[in-house]
């Protein structure tokens, strides 16, 4: 396809680089609280630029089908996004970016389909935006199921797996070659092409994500992300638009640069979260969880008076929080607490909560203010000086053994140092082990008091005692 | 050609301007960082609308309609959705 004629007059040109700049501005708001929304609405004004301008292009000749799916997608779209759950946003991004990968493959085919000849950069162009469109599109199907548990969150690993996966890259590979290689004729067995490619991308990306465990899916759903983002990019190179690039492009190094921080703070490099199956279970560490000695269990009562007392409270948050539907409880007991003259704040570990900042979202809507939201890097230097640390179902992100513990398999990972506090109350159902599935020496601590049971009940418990 | 080496220059400095971008966002921010990305990713939906406009109303329908049409439906619910919840979750973020 030319150039001038996808992309149609100066006119239409200039209104992608229109859109270009909001998509830039936008992304460049995100960044503070105060100004993300608007952020978020310039975006969506320069997505609605590029898509009323693109709809002037002469090319477009009829409008049936456009409006007929538009109206359905735009109806499912927001109905998932005004009933959804806070706590199911990762699985809710998961989906979406599959679409978003299954819509430039689509649009991928279609052009290659439409016989239009192409040259081999073209070619090359498409084969990328099926392949990587496909991987996406599985491989979110996969993680949404993971992370909602329809499938198992652990991972699955059988042997030579990476054999297999090997010979799938090597198909791939000729499948390529063979459709470059065939350029400029069209016929029945480049359909057949097309279709094997597709496929072989749907196993590739169910292949790449199901050896990964429940724990590491913050860091696929960041890399997904990412390639939701690349495969618009290569869909761009396709049709020769430059928006659909330059958007594509943002969208790929945002989601490679929270894959980065995903992989840090979990100390590990993306080699090792994509192909080690950690968390599937010989931790070398549980061998020493016998003989770690008794906990000690606390009552809510006793829990309220050492709180009542306290200057300094340090909250650590986990998913367990999300799932107890805890958040409002806790915002409560935070309240209480200030209003008794404590300082509270909230200690948010990267890899809490299923998704890059998910911890954050759920306090956000429980109305906590954001500036009282702090990292590890924030605590960890004043830890000594909090008087009461409450570890909320979280587990692994606390786990003092990623510190101590060479054998541990999280050994190495920056955690929030909670034991280090004056005193920790953890709140646990049981004395299961994390998601991860390790052992955590915390519990068995001489300082930590363990406050069992449901999270919301415990700290409701604790609620009424401070306003009776 | 030569206008795919052009692309290619526009894809490089895009990489790099998102790199800058990014990195300064804080992690409070990173899942409306993500959904937010992640409409941005349905840009894909300004491909499907050429594809599945493609063909007149007197015109026999051809595969690439077809296709086209399906992915303006998926992407448009990557966008709508994707803007819709980010802009929900940013609603909520307040501070005292």
């Amino acid at each position: 396809m030319d150039i001038l004629q996808s992309s149609g007059s100066g006119i239409i040109s200039l209104a992608y680089i229109g859109a270009s700049i909001l998509f830039i501005f936008g992304l460049k708001m995100l960044g503070s609280p105060a100004t993300a929304r608007r952020g978020n609405l310039l975006s969506a004004l320069g997505m609605l630029l590029a898509v009323v301008i693109t709809l002037l292009n002469k090319d477009i000749v009829s409008w049936q089908f456009i409006t007929l799916a538009a109206i359905l997608g735009a109806m499912i779209g927001s109905a998932t996004a005004i009933l959804v759950k806070m706590t199911s946003m990762p699985e809710m991004v998961a989906v979406f970016n599959g679409f978003g990968g299954l819509a430039s493959l689509l649009v991928g085919s279609g052009e290659y389909l439409s016989g239009d000849l192409h040259n081999s950069a073209t070619l090359f162009a498409i084969y990328l935006t099926l392949l990587i469109g496909g991987v996406t599109f599985t491989g979110s199907i996969v993680a949404y199921g993971k992370l909602s548990e329809i499938i198992s969150g652990s991972p699955l690993l059988y042997r030579g797996q990476q054999i297999v996966n090997g010979i799938l890259l090597l198909i791939l590979l000729g499948v390529g070659i063979e459709l470059i290689w065939l350029q400029g004729t069209y016929s029945y067995e480049i359909t057949h092409l097309i279709l094997a490619l597709t496929l072989l991308a749907f196993i590739l990306g169910i292949l790449l994500v199901i050896p990964i465990g429940g724990a590491d899916m913050p860091v696929v759903i960041a890399l997904l992300n990412s390639y939701s983002g690349l495969a618009a990019c290569a869909a761009g190179f396709v049709i020769q638009n430059n928006v659909l690039i330059v958007a594509g492009a943002l969208v790929g190094a945002s989601g490679l640069i929270l894959t980065n921080i995903m992989c840090k703070a979990m100390n590990r490099s993306l080699a090792n979260v994509l192909f080690s199956g950690f968390g599937s279970g010989d931790s070398s560490s549980s061998s020493s969880a016998e003989d770690q000695g008794e906990v000690n269990p606390i009552s809510s009562q006793d829990a309220y008076l050492i709180l009542e007392a306290a200057t300094s409270v340090l909250i650590v948050p986990g998913y367990g929080m999300a799932v107890a539907q805890a958040q409002h409880t806790v915002r409560e007991l935070g309240e209480l607490l200030e209003d008794n003259g404590a300082e509270v704040k909230y200690g948010i570990h990267p890899v809490a909560g299923r998704m890059p900042g998910h911890m954050n979202v759920l306090l956000a809507e429980a109305n906590v203010s954001y500036d009282v939201l702090v990292e590890p890097d924030d605590v960890n230097p004043v830890m000594e000086t909090v008087d009461v640390c409450l570890v909320i179902g979280a587990n692994d992100v606390v786990n003092p053994d990623a510190k101590d513990n060479e054998g541990s398999p999280i050994y190495g990972m920056p955690i929030i140092e909670v034991d280090r506090a004056k005193t920790v109350f953890v709140l646990k159902r049981s004395m299961a082990s994390g998601f991860a599935g390790i052992q955590n020496p915390l519990f068995f601590k001489s300082n930590t008091r363990m406050l069992f049971g449901d999270a919301k009940e415990s700290i409701s418990e604790v609620v009424s005692e401070f306003k009776s | 050609m030569e206008s795919t080496v052009l692309l290619l220059f526009v894809l490089v400095l895009s990489i790099f301007l998102g790199i800058e971008l990014i990195s300064k966002v804080p992690s409070t921010l990173h899942t409306p960082l993500m959904s937010g990305a992640n409409a941005i990713s349905g840009i894909t939906l300004v491909g499907a609308l050429l594809s599945s406009g493609s063909v007149s109303f007197d015109q026999p329908i051809t595969i690439t309609v077809i296709l086209g049409t399906a992915a303006v439906f998926f992407a448009t619910i990557n966008v709508v959705g994707g803007y819709l919840v980010t802009n929900r979750m940013l609603s909520m973020f307040k501070k005292k």
